[in-house]
């Protein structure tokens, strides 16, 4: 009987993960596209013509099967990386994916050095 | 040590301002350079009556195709339309007008007034199938070649400029 339970419980968390990555939420997609035709506002704060127009266009892609990541690319693929509020890893932007985290450990490496410094001398 | 991080302040200072130079410089408005050199894949267009779909094939017969995202109700299809008329005069460059979330109707006396410099008109009524063009308001131009890669995009109703340019491009 146990072991029913246990495979149970199993099954409903698989289940339950998979309907998550499959349920994409569409408002969270809106608010990453930028609307080209607006100041500073995402697909999902207006209501332009363009917005309405990428909005019904997601909307089938997510019927369509598409996954989250897709649709950015799809939509980067046609308007460039400059409709995606956070782009994708690529030539262009390298540095600036990777230099926050250089920086971090350069300052961690300084601090870390002085502090040592500073404990030899006491 | 103190002469290390006296370095690394300036060198993330200078680097600061080295991102700020380029960046205030840079045209802040919507490029399309990154759409240059790309095929055109899906064009899932059907003809202004309705009764057939435009395939790559339609393009492949011309060495070059300016595809015109055109309506009635736009003021600036206007006021390029006589670059188009006077695009259409040349033998080596095939025009596919694409009528966007416009009236038949309408559309039809639009053309009947100014003239029809479209070897080929396709319909987008809702405005989605222009989605894959990368088209966010209209007019706007694609100069493609006989494989569907982009050459050129215009942005904004066609001036004299961009007529050489497209002349220089064909020839």
């Amino acid at each position: 009987m146990k072991i029913i339970i246990f495979c149970f419980i199993i099954f409903l968390n698989l289940s339950s993960s998979y309907a998550a990555k499959k349920n994409i939420d569409q408002n969270q997609i809106y608010k990453n596209l930028r609307c080209l035709v607006c100041q500073g506002q995402s697909i999902s704060d207006s209501n332009s013509d363009f917005a309405q127009t990428i909005k019904l266009v997601v909307k089938d892609l997510i019927k369509q099967g598409k996954s989250e990541k897709q649709i950015y690319t799809f939509m980067a693929d046609k308007y460039g990386d400059w409709i995606v509020y956070k782009p994708q890893l690529n030539k262009q932007n390298f540095i600036l994916w990777v230099l926050p985290y250089v920086i971090l450990l350069g300052g961690g490496l300084v601090i870390f050095s002085i502090i040592r410094k500073k404990r030899k001398k006491f | 040590m103190q002469k290390v991080i006296k370095f690394l302040t300036t060198l993330i200072f200078l680097f600061v301002i080295v991102v700020f130079y380029f960046s205030l410089n840079k045209d802040p408005s919507y490029q399309t350079n990154s759409l240059v050199g790309k095929k055109l894949v899906e064009l899932n267009l059907e003809n202004f009556d309705g009764d057939y779909n435009l395939s790559t094939k339609d393009f492949k017969k011309n060495n070059f195709t300016l595809i015109n995202f055109w309506a009635s109700w736009c003021s600036p299809c206007r006021v390029e339309h006589p670059i188009l008329m006077s695009l259409s005069k040349s033998k080596k460059l095939k025009l596919v007008g694409i009528n966007f979330k416009d009236k038949k109707n309408n559309a039809k006396k639009f053309l009947n007034e100014l003239g029809n410099p479209y070897n080929l008109i396709a319909k987008d009524e809702i405005g989605k199938k222009s989605v894959n063009f990368g088209i966010y308001g209209i007019p706007e131009s694609i100069l493609v070649n006989k494989e569907m890669i982009v050459i050129k995009k215009f942005i904004g109703p066609l001036n004299t400029q961009d007529y050489n340019e497209i002349l220089k491009i064909i020839n």
